[in-house]
């Protein structure tokens, strides 16, 4: 297996594009892509696209060809990933699968999602359909549900206050701040998460990542001619993934997720690296809670501790370890296909010291964390910085 | 404008949700309910009667009645020819309805001015009434109101109580809230119906307008922007440049609801009550789908002796006022039958 490079990478602005459809979003965040690798659209040896449901929110379908068409790039391979929310993740694997294996050389993963088009319930609905269809939604689940399910358990069992989770949102804001690319540019306080509307008790309108539209691209090159594109080339140091049963029910635990911590590991394993040399991560936080539990698959904090370390401000940025530099899902904004590749995008721009505003200082190794549905795909990836 | 009112609270009773939250979020406390026996005709008619005694001018003289809304009783069949024989105006004038949603009215005035400049017509009738939908449970439910309102353009100096100094429009094809044909009550797009549309529309109109005329919001004593909510034509305001002090007088949606093709004219003639000669007013409309009409006009010495003609605007919001329950509305709205 060939070491693969992270040779350029391209992001949308993030939140309700009115004036953009789903194919100028492909085409603005891959044009700024193909642009950062100094790359021609005619090198370009495959396309792997991440999007959830496209057909459901717009009707579209067959995307990866589309992206090939509106980025020119001929009659390559172009095919179509689907996870969930952790599609866009998914995708980068895919890609860096062909990378490594030697099938491909220069590969282009994408994610997109159009989402504003339609309205919360019918968005709602759609997303829904990464959950179980006949034990969980036909039942009356939502995701705002199942995520509600776990936060009280964690609440429950670790003594997690509603409180603690705002601190989640709080510090993603505050991150997306300084973040042009992101959805919100709006400082909140504790107070303004905890009197938002109710969504699914206890989780209120300000724990919960809003529906976004956008698009988010990464040109991988073999590491051995990486150089060629880009200063900077960002190694990926592991690329894995596990998945859990559909049904929150048939889980061994409703506070962690199994999938997030086997792909995590192994992951760890395959970079030879451990959490405490993570200098950045971005992590799945489609709920406040889900940024809780991640910590805590991720090894970042022990079981049950890393909700009182977010609220400390053990994570923030230059913290401990930083999390959610871009902002995460919930001050970025979450347009689900692409939100895996974008973390990744994230990671690459702080591991080349490009963080505009929200740099870490001396990030070398960094960490992407998607997760979808409520659990059953795990995404993780690790990233260096190759001096 | 009816005398019946229903309170946001009662609205939000029925549908379980939080009446504090849509008052502080909307700007909206109440709003008008039709009589059973109103319709944007009857609004019309009754506009247009206090309009002829406000002007004080003979009504077979109305050479031109355009009546603009999006809630007509008749799909086909004209509410303006009926306005026209109320009104004794017909039959030898020009009668027509005009739709764009919220501003159809301000078109009517539009073309009632182009015709009187012209010397088509000496005198012309712009209304805008609507007995306005929202689907039950639908967010517009707590807005959507009833109210009209006309204006008699002429220009006969001595008669004039404010004159156009300029207008203009501006127009897309933006898709924010629409009613098909046979659809009992309208769609819309949710937020979108907010920045691409009305913000985008306003905005843009209204800079033309004083990119046109030279004018500085400074300038202007008074300023009525289209109100679906409370809370829009105070952002609006704020990012052109004008004072909540400006568009206090025209801003009625908190008290009353948005009554569609009414809403800008209404804010207008509750200003006109208030302003003095040699003052500057400033009227931007907003129609889905999506346009916007901006004024710039000017209050003319006339308007001091005809003040109290008719009954100011304040007084028919305020007094008089019969609170109905939520069941009543619905039958009020033809929502419910027997």
């Amino acid at each position: 297996m060939r070491d693969v490079a992270i040779i350029g990478v391209g992001l949308t602005k993030f939140g309700e594009r009115w004036e953009s459809g789903i194919k100028e979003l492909m085409a603005e965040a891959g044009l700024a892509a193909l642009e950062d690798a100094n790359i021609s659209s005619k090198d370009i040896d495959a396309i792997y696209g991440g999007s959830m449901t496209p057909g459901r929110f717009i009707g579209q379908e067959h995307v990866a060809a589309l992206m090939a068409d509106q980025l020119g790039l001929g009659n390559i391979p172009a095919t179509r990933v689907e996870n969930a929310c952790a599609s866009g993740g998914t995708a980068l694997r895919q890609g860096y699968m062909a990378v490594a294996s030697g099938l491909h050389d220069i590969v282009v993963v994408g994610g997109v999602e159009k989402m504003t088009d339609v309205s919360t319930g019918e968005a709602t609905t759609a997303l829904g359909g990464a959950g179980d269809q006949e034990w969980e939604l036909f039942q009356g689940l939502t995701f705002p549900g199942l995520y509600a399910l776990m936060a009280r358990r964690h609440m429950h069992e670790y003594g997690t206050t509603e409180e603690q989770m705002a601190a989640v949102a709080v510090k993603n804001h505050e991150n997306a701040y300084h973040n042009k690319y992101a959805q919100f540019h709006r400082r909140i306080t504790i107070d303004d998460v905890l009197n938002s509307k109710m969504v699914a008790d206890p989780l209120k309108l300000l724990d919960c990542s809003p529906i976004t539209d956008g698009a988010a691209a990464i040109v991988l090159a073999p590491m051995d001619v990486a150089k060629k594109y880009n200063d900077t080339p960002i190694l990926i140091a592991a690329s894995e993934q596990a998945s859990d049963t559909l049904r929150l029910a048939d889980r061994e635990s409703l506070t962690s997720i199994k999938a997030a911590r086997i792909a995590s590991q192994k992951a760890y394993e395959h970079a030879k690296v451990t959490p405490k040399d993570i200098d950045v991560a971005e992590v799945h936080d489609c709920f406040t809670i889900a940024e809780i539990i991640a910590m805590e698959d991720l090894g970042f904090f022990k079981k049950g501790e890393a909700a009182k370390a977010i609220e400390e401000g053990r994570t923030a940025i230059n913290g401990d370890i930083s999390v959610n530099t871009s902002g995460g899902l919930k001050g970025c904004g979450h347009p689900v296909g692409a939100t895996g590749i974008k973390q990744a995008v994230e990671i690459t721009w702080q591991l080349r010291g490009e963080a505009e505003g929200r740099q870490v200082a001396g990030a070398e190794i960094g960490l992407t964390h998607n997760v979808g549905g409520s659990g059953a795909t795990a995404v993780v990836h690790i990233l260096k910085r190759v001096n | 404008m009816p005398k019946y009112r229903i309170k946001v609270e009662e609205i939000a009773r029925v549908w379980g949700e939080d009446a504090e939250s849509i008052k502080s979020g909307l700007n909206i406390f109440e709003k008008s309910v039709p009589g059973i026996d109103e319709d944007s005709a009857t609004i019309a008619v009754e506009a247009a009667r206090r309009a002829i005694k406000h002007a004080g001018i003979d009504a077979s003289k109305i050479g031109a009645i355009y009546v603009g809304s999006e809630s007509p009783p008749y799909a086909v069949k004209p509410t303006a020819s009926i306005v026209a024989e109320a009104i004794d105006a017909s039959p030898y004038a020009m009668a027509s309805d005009l739709e764009f949603a919220c501003k159809a009215g301000t078109d009517g005035m539009q073309i009632i001015a182009a015709e009187v400049l012209s010397g088509m017509i000496e005198y012309g009738m712009a209304i805008g009434s609507d007995t306005s939908q929202g689907r039950p449970g639908d967010a517009l439910e707590y807005t959507a109101s009833a109210g009209g309102a006309a204006f008699i353009i002429g220009k006969e100096k001595k008669e004039v109580i404010a004159e156009i100094i300029k207008t203009v429009s501006y127009v897309t094809d933006t898709p924010d809230f629409w009613r098909r044909e046979g659809a009992r009550y309208p769609s819309h797009g949710g937020r979108f119906t907010g920045e691409p549309a009305y913000f985008k529309h306003i905005i843009n109109a209204t800079q033309k307008l004083l990119e046109e005329t030279g004018l500085k919001p400074s300038d202007f004593a008074y300023a009525v922007f289209h109100q679906p909510n409370g809370k829009f034509p105070m952002q609006v305001a704020k990012q052109l440049g004008f004072t909540e002090e400006q568009i206090k007088h025209g801003l009625l949606t908190p008290r009353i609801g948005n009554t569609y093709s009414g809403a800008s004219m209404l804010g207008l003639a509750a200003t006109l009550d208030v302003a003095k000669p040699g003052e500057k007013i400033l009227v931007t409309s907003f129609g889905s789908g999506a346009g916007s009409d901006s004024f710039a006009l000017e209050v003319k010495e006339p308007i001091e002796e005809k003040r109290y003609a008719i009954e100011a605007v304040e007084k028919m919001i305020s007094e008089g006022k019969i609170y109905v329950d939520y069941a009543t509305y619905l039958r009020n709205r033809g929502s419910i039958e027997r």
